[in-house]
């Protein structure tokens, strides 16, 4: 299908695929703000997000077009590599592209009802016009080759995400702190991030994260390396919301927009965990990264107490927006043990459950935006007998909620085995139990609110029989329908995520 | 020891306000100085970056004298008539500079590359104050005040009654 799409699309146009892909959403961001309505900017926005689509297919059918997947180099504005930036994708990135320019162009095409409700008329326009630029930096980190780009692009996304977090002030004055403290954890660790590339520069002379790969190999011992190195994986990490760094992501995803929320959770985290994984494999190299700083001792304690803090944490929360939340923090806890084991199974495993949990809290966050738009409200009181007054929406909220806990047949299932196998492989069966007890965790809080959802009697009867609208339904149950798909032959985001495993050794054992 | 103390006096420097700017961004209750500390924290990572590109004796990085890598073309056929399209000639100029290496050039010039990044960054820092800037005039205008234990109280107050009606109702749904 993914070919079917790309050679739809004219040779020349393709081969400035990977730039296309950031600067169309750049260049139509602006006037997206300028429209009079906010509908205009909605429809420039699906336009633009498609457009971005379509791109990552010819992106990713050119990476597997060779065995092995190929790496596209390309040189922004004509410049050569070293000079100039370059855009550099193999299987990893044209991965992360295709699932955030997927959740990008779904997100935008279910976003009109509840913008419509939630954010002011005058805004709306600018509201669109954030959303791009915010689209623009994810898909401009999950693209570039150069280490200070990623930081510009980083940046764009996080900036345009404060904005849009902010915006959540007219339903609940709260997201208006939580937007500041984003903020400043958010500069605070792109800051870290970029000290640390300013160290390697310092080291090595250049910015291009393919030719540090190759320097770095000779100042190995630099004091000035290791001290790069730890103000990349802070920084990084904060954005990444790794366990002792995410106070930041609860608030956040709690107040802001429900459209925001879904688009961030199953997009920004992603992003930075890919920025990280990039750096810690790519551009370190695995020796580094795992023999000479023991990293493995930093990543799988930080896993672990993420999957279980976080999820006791989550099973104690009233907001089902909290809890979702608390539970996106765990579920980055899986995705940092199966990198910390730092096996190609491992590896490929973490990336794995990434994709799967983009599509998870992409459908629960969906279904929950619809709730907000029909009944106002997000407690569990809220959410009391939704299940028998909107059965469609309640029902793909159900098939995430059994994807997140990892039930057979669903996309959650498929990677949690994935994992556990590979940590099987490498020995660690204990941390096969504490994945089997963070899942009963899940277990716990998600058996809550379906609970709620489908055995209780509504809190208030005259709730009336009420379906999310059908903007919301249709991406919802793609979403859906796509968290079976992967769960009853996971071969397509496997080998996806097995291509993007492999592509990292290769490029970090070089 | 002192001397390699001293030696390193900007790196010092660097570390001095970069540790003052994230202790103000932290232990500041008022939201205004958190700003200010942030500030400070970005403008430490400008002092470190310039402070990569200076070589001793070095200056600003514009080709001149016997650098210049056209000097000969432009005296000889006046500047205008020889430049082709605009953009290669910068790019071929480029390409000279870069061919002569560190060793090749008679002048010793300091790094551009990574006052150019801090250009970049600081756009990145005036952006990040000003939407710091908005959240808390907005912050200001739904709470009426700027001070982050406050908002807390005010949000524990609201959260716990939150709470507290949440439990009531469902005792009225169970009932």
């Amino acid at each position: 299908m993914i070919d079917a799409v790309a050679s739809l699309v004219p040779v020349n146009l393709a081969a400035h695929a990977p730039a296309l892909l950031v600067v169309l959403p750049m260049m139509i961001a602006p006037i997206a703000a300028l429209m009079p309505n906010g509908r205009i900017a909605w429809l420039l926005s699906i336009l633009t997000t498609g457009a971005s689509l379509v791109m990552a297919c010819v992106l990713l059918s050119q990476v597997r077009s060779i065995e092995g997947g190929a790496v596209i180099s390309y040189a922004m504005g004509g410049w050569t590599p070293d000079a100039g930036i370059e855009f550099r994708i193999d299987a990893l990135n044209a991965m992360v592209l295709l699932l955030v320019s997927v959740i990008g162009f779904l997100a935008a095409i279910f976003s009109w009802p509840t913008v419509a409700a939630e954010i002011r008329e005058a805004k709306r326009a600018m509201f669109y016009a954030a959303y791009l630029v915010c689209f623009t930096g994810l898909t401009g980190v999950a693209s570039t080759g150069d280490a200070f780009n990623l930081f510009v692009f980083l940046e764009i996304s996080s900036i345009a995400t404060y904005v849009l977090v902010a915006l959540g002030a007219s339903r609940d004055r709260r997201a208006l702190p939580a937007a500041g403290n984003y903020l400043l954890m958010g500069t605070i660790g792109a800051s870290f991030f970029v000290v640390g590339v300013g160290f390697l520069y310092a080291a090595t002379g250049t910015l291009n994260m393919a030719e540090l790969a190759v320097r770095l190999e000779a100042v190995r011992d630099s004091k000035a390396v290791f001290a790069g190195y730890a103000f990349i994986f802070v920084g990084l990490g904060i954005k990444a919301a790794m366990f002792p760094l995410h106070q930041w992501l609860p608030n956040a995803y709690a107040y802001s927009p429900s459209f925001v929320t879904m688009f961030l959770a199953a997009t920004a985290t992603k992003v930075a965990i890919y920025a990280l994984v990039r750096f810690l494999f790519t551009v370190f190299g695995l020796e580094f990264s795992f023999e000479g700083s023991t990293l493995i001792w930093v990543l799988m304690p930080m896993g672990i107490a993420a999957m279980i803090a976080c999820s006791f944490q989550a099973v104690f929360q009233t907001d089902v927006r909290r809890t979702l939340a608390y539970s996106s923090v765990a579920q980055v806890g899986y995705m940092l043990l199966g990198v910390a084991i730092g096996t190609t199974a491992g590896v490929s495993a973490g990336m794995f459950h990434l994709g799967n949990h983009a599509l998870i809290k992409g459908a629960l966050f969906m279904a929950l935006a619809g709730v907000v738009l029909t009944y106002q409200g997000t407690t569990l009181n809220d959410l009391k007998g939704l299940g028998r007054t909107s059965p469609w929406t309640m029902t793909a909220f159900a098939i995430g909620a059994l994807s997140l806990i990892g039930i057979p047949l669903t996309a959650g299932f498929q990677s949690k085995f994935a994992l556990v196998n590979a940590l099987f492989e490498y020995g660690w069966w204990w941390a096969v139990a504490v994945v089997m007890f963070s899942s009963l965790l899940a277990v716990v809080y998600m058996g809550r609110i379906l609970e709620a959802v489908f055995f209780r009697t509504p809190a208030n009867p005259n709730k009336r029989h009420k379906e999310a609208p059908l903007l919301i339904l249709v991406p919802l149950w793609v979403l859906a329908i796509a968290n079976i798909w992967v769960g009853v032959q996971g071969g397509f985001v496997a080998g996806l995520a097995d291509d993007a495993a492999a592509a990292l050794f290769i490029g970090g054992g070089s | 020891m002192l001397e390699f103390v001293l030696d390193r006096g900007y790196y010092w420097a660097f570390f001095g306000l970069m540790m003052i700017g994230l202790y103000i961004a932290f232990a500041s209750t008022n939201l205004i100085k958190r700003l200010i500390g942030l500030g400070l924290f970005q403008t430490s990572i400008i002092l470190l970056y310039t402070s990569l590109s200076r070589i001793d004796g070095g200056t600003a990085p514009i080709l001149f004298g016997a650098d210049y890598p056209k000097a000969k073309a432009y005296s000889e056929d006046q500047a205008y008539e020889t430049s082709e399209a605009g953009g290669s000639t910068i790019q071929s100029a480029y390409s000279a500079a870069e061919s002569y290496g560190s060793s090749g050039v008679e002048n010793i010039y300091s790094n551009p590359l990574p006052h150019v990044l801090m250009l970049t960054a600081i756009v990145v820092g005036v952006a990040t104050l000003a939407v710091g800037l908005a959240i808390i005039v907005r912050i200001r205008e739904a709470y009426g005040t700027v001070e982050a234990d406050e908002i807390r109280a005010m949000d524990l107050e609201v959260a716990i009654a939150e709470a507290a009606s949440d439990a009531e109702e469902s005792k009225v749904g169970a009932a």
